[in-house]
């Protein structure tokens, strides 16, 4: 059986996918990866469905290598240093990792959390349909915990098969989205706070939630309410009038009220953003947070029919370089 | 007898908080469950899963098979319909705890604070007639209620980081069985060898919302026992009535 074998690693690297859901009901959040989108990319590029289980790396780096086999893997999500025997890979781009071969990831620059796919998925036991990491919960294969050193990760050895890349578009850096409620009505003039005032991520967030720092937000009627569901995305507010965005890792309810909850479709952008970097929020409706989770949805799904093979422009710029138009080659790959 | 409708309140894109009342209140759980069973009979295409608690009905869906507008309306013409005779409970069950000492460090503090002896805090907090109001927050997690008003005590100062699985406590005018080890703000009387949630077990959730509880006390000779038949899947809790 072909291994992935993990030699070095920070904290926060674990197994995730699209979560388990159905038991919410007995107190067991969801968890899954925090870039939905980064996760099916990492996955779409390495033929795998767009929800599979991919290792999601932490902001710290990672060092990695295979054994009895050769492995396909891709990386999205935050872009960092990675290197494969020391030659510079590129993100979004899948390549394969040879026995001997040592798979080198720095610190997270671009964002927080990058998604490192690979071909045939992560051999493991499915409970409530997912193997998704959750310490808490006991649960998540091969191991229930965050990943460390000396963990290997039973793979497919990898089919021989040319190297693909994926365009995703371009994010923009727009206030972050979000639907007022369901207990905007606590907050009274304090909503306008929450929509005009300039926020940053607390350095003490994880994936159960992100504080922010930013101005107080004051409640009407005190901070407790009687324990009421949450989803991905909920932004409470505890007594010290600094909100709280739920993750994945959540808990199931909770007993502060819910100011607003950030749309599906820009809570990846959220996940992604470092600690200290200022954004904003913007209130929209259901029907416009609906109008962008389908679109996001689309996207998703497309992401098969936007790969294209990475091995053409590389085939490509050697026949130019080869006939002395390199100019004209540079060129043709910036088209692409 | 009318009651008011529930209160739509979106949670995001993909949740709607169907909201019958703010406060904890026997009736607004029994609507809850009500609707929360009236869904499973006559599922509506499109919703995901749904989380009963004390006072909402959190409705998880797919914003690309059924828009927010859409699924408010049906969700308040079922909530109308929904007859709350149907969620009388089915199951009882008789959970073992072991109260005060090395398991219920706050026993003695807890029956000072409410001027009576710790037996007699025992004795009323054990002859509770207990209903699961909602089970959250983290996995097997099971909030009662039913608590005796006299016991009810604002939650500790400084909530605890580390306090023990199987912990039976108060916090308000709440009770409730914590299943896995972790924080908590709340007065701890007590622990039951019975895990509420675990793995490998069938059913890995002991529990639903609408469950009736009453606690037996056990001395810690016997909760040994129990915890280590616990520890090997047993379920050590008695089924009443099924």
């Amino acid at each position: 059986m072909t291994k992935l074998v993990i030699d070095a690693v920070g904290p926060a690297t674990s197994v995730q996918d699209a979560g388990r859901h159905g038991a919410q009901r007995y107190g067991l959040p969801p968890s899954g990866a925090m870039d939905r989108l980064s996760l099916a990319a990492a996955n779409v590029l390495v033929g795998n469905s767009a929800f599979a289980a991919a290792i999601e790396l932490g902001p710290l780096g990672a060092k990695l290598s295979v054994r009895d086999g050769v492995v396909r893997l891709a990386l999205t999500g935050a872009e960092r240093p990675a290197a494969l025997d020391g030659q510079p890979l590129a993100f979004n781009e899948s390549f394969t990792l040879a026995e001997g071969q040592i798979l080198t990831l720095g610190v997270a620059r671009g964002g927080v959390f990058s998604y490192l796919g690979i071909e045939g998925g992560v051999g493991g036991e499915p409970m409530f349909g997912s193997l998704a990491v959750n310490a808490r919960a006991g649960l998540g294969s091969p191991y229930p915990r965050p990943l460390q050193a000396g963990d290997a990760i039973a793979v497919k050895s990898a089919a021989p098969s040319v190297e693909r890349r994926l365009d995703l578009p371009e994010q923009q850096d727009t206030p972050i989205r979000v639907v007022l409620g369901p207990q905007d009505d606590e907050f009274g003039a304090a909503v306008e706070t929450f929509l005009t005032g300039e926020w940053t991520i607390s350095a003490t967030s994880d994936r159960m939630g992100y504080r922010l720092d930013g101005p107080q937000i004051s409640h009407l009627h005190g901070h407790n309410i009687v324990s009421d569901g949450t989803v991905d995305g909920s932004i409470q507010v505890p007594g010290s009038g600094q909100p709280i965005v739920l993750m994945p890792d959540r808990g199931t309810s909770g007993g502060y009220p819910k100011i607003a909850t950030v749309i599906s479709a820009d809570l990846g952008r959220l996940a992604q953003r470092q600690p200290g970097r200022p954004f904003r929020f913007q209130a929209v409706s259901v029907e416009e947070a609906q109008d962008a989770y389908r679109t996001m949805a689309k996207l998703i799904r497309s992401l098969p029919d936007l790969l294209r093979d990475a091995q053409h422009a590389i085939i490509d710029l050697d026949a130019l370089l080869s006939a002395n138009v390199a100019g004209t080659a540079i060129d043709a790959l910036a088209a692409e | 007898m009318t009651t008011p409708p529930p209160r739509m309140l979106p949670s995001g894109d993909t949740a709607i908080t169907v909201e019958f009342g703010r406060d904890i209140s026997d009736e607004s759980n029994r609507r809850v469950l009500a609707l929360d069973r009236k869904l499973k009979q006559a599922p509506i295409a499109g919703i995901l899963e749904t989380v009963p608690t004390y006072r909402s009905l959190l409705v998880h869906y797919d914003p690309e098979t059924i828009g927010f507008g859409a699924l408010s309306d049906q969700l308040t013409a079922l909530a109308h319909t929904s007859d709350e005779s149907e969620t009388v409970a089915k199951r009882r069950w008789r959970i073992p705890v072991c109260y005060g000492g090395e398991h219920g460090i706050d026993l003695e503090d807890a029956a000072q604070a409410l001027n009576i002896t710790p037996d007699a805090l025992v004795a009323r907090h054990a002859a509770g007639d207990y209903r699961v109001a909602m089970i959250g927050f983290t996995p097997g997690w099971s909030y009662l209620s039913g608590l005796d008003p006299a016991l009810a005590m604002p939650r500790r100062q400084a909530p605890r980081l580390h306090t023990p699985a199987g912990t039976i406590s108060v916090g308000g005018i709440q009770t409730g069985i914590q299943c896995l080890a972790g924080p908590s703000g709340w007065h701890l009387l007590g622990r039951t060898p019975v895990r509420t949630y675990q793995l490998h077990r069938e059913p890995i959730f002991l529990l639903e919302p609408g469950d009736a509880i009453s606690f037996a006390q056990i001395d810690a000779k016997e909760f040994a026992e129990r915890d280590d038949a616990a520890s090997h899947g047993e379920v050590v809790a008695e089924l009443l009535s099924a």
